[in-house]
């Protein structure tokens, strides 16, 4: 297998983590209520965490002497490996709550599985995260139950964000060469048998919620091979403002 | 337009090496579940716990603070109540 598989799977799970943290820290300060505004920052807090370890460890595959500032600040958007769905907006906490929902419950049986992985580094990154994404998938879980079961204005903002959210999961799924090639080696996780697991997870969540399954369509995200949104150029460019204009900084 | 404040919930965690949970602080939450979790958010950020409690605030009933004389001054002259006259063996711990 070569390295180029494993170092660009890891720069995926990394940058998930990181663009996702970043978009969670957006609402320290706004969050609808004081409780709700240290659960979203707990969230992003353990998401960079878990993308700094990452960083690090595809700085030291790659071994170009790239670490995990360099890797964070100073790559442009094109470089960056994130799923589509983490950039975009939060929009209203409704939206926030239910893409947290449904990443993370994409993320609870990847990481479960990745405890396996013959990457030992990546297997104890995998083991820590793991508890992490449960908390998370349960804290969203209940919030979109409350929301999508609540008054009609709740329900109404669930359903809306659902609609709205839904066609980019289908980028968890979508296998490309480096997906065949780091299972294959026993390094990363295939996507067919991840399908199954989130689907099992989401499915009666939805339901429980009264949320209707949005109908599958053609659309493809496809931020994992570097093909971005607009969004995503506009978060970097406030995450990397300080590195960009003042290179080297430290304090 | 009406308000619907969610009900306060009393948090008591207990500590790593504690023995009995203590009460740290208050939370809103709509339910016991996200009570709980909101407790765990707010309060167990730094290691605090390994076990939390949540009640709701209405379901305690607290002395009257203007009872305090006759609740508690009755036992101010009366030290032979306090244990402090025994000595203790040093293995017994947490007296």
């Amino acid at each position: 297998m070569s390295s180029a598989a494993h170092l660009e799977y890891v720069l995926r799970l990394a940058d998930n983590a990181l663009i996702l943290g970043q978009r969670l820290s957006e609402w320290t300060g706004h969050a609808p209520v004081l409780e709700e505004e240290l659960a979203l920052a707990n969230m992003a807090l353990d998401l960079i965490g878990q993308s700094r370890l990452l960083l690090s460890h595809a700085g030291r595959l790659e071994g170009a002497g790239r670490d995990e500032d360099h890797l964070a600040f100073l790559r442009t958007d094109q470089q960056y490996r994130n799923l589509t769905l983490v950039e975009l907006p939060n929009g209203d906490f409704g939206r926030t709550v239910v893409r947290n929902f449904l990443f993370s419950a994409f993320q609870e049986p990847l990481w479960e599985a990745l405890r396996s992985s013959l990457d030992a580094d990546l297997a104890a990154i995998a083991e820590k995260s793991l508890k992490e994404a449960r908390y998370h998938a349960r804290h969203s879980a209940e919030w979109v139950v409350r929301l999508g079961d609540g008054t009609d204005e709740s329900h109404a903002r669930s359903q809306s964000a659902l609609d709205y959210l839904w066609p980019y999961t289908t980028e968890f799924f979508t296998e490309d060469s480096v997906d065949t090639e780091v299972a294959a080696a026993g390094l990363g996780v295939g996507c067919a048998a991840l399908r199954l697991r989130w689907e099992a997870a989401v499915h009666p969540v939805l339901m429980e919620a009264t949320l209707a399954v949005p109908a599958p369509t053609a659309f493809r995200s496809r931020g994992k091979i570097g093909t971005h949104s607009e969004h995503l150029g506009h978060i970097l460019a406030e995450m990397q403002h300080l590195q960009r204009a003042h290179p080297g900084a430290h304090w | 337009m009406q308000r619907k404040e969610w009900p306060l919930w009393e948090v008591f965690i207990r500590s790593r090496n504690g023995l009995d949970h203590k009460h740290c602080g208050s939370v809103h939450a709509p339910d016991a579940p996200m009570a709980l979790q909101a407790a765990r958010d707010v309060y167990t950020r730094r290691q605090e716990g390994v076990s939390i409690w949540v009640v709701r605030a209405d379901q305690i009933h607290a002395s009257d603070p203007d009872a305090k004389p006759e609740l508690f001054d009755p036992a101010d002259d009366k030290i032979y109540r306090h244990p402090t006259f025994y000595k203790l063996p040093d293995e017994v711990d947490h007296m």
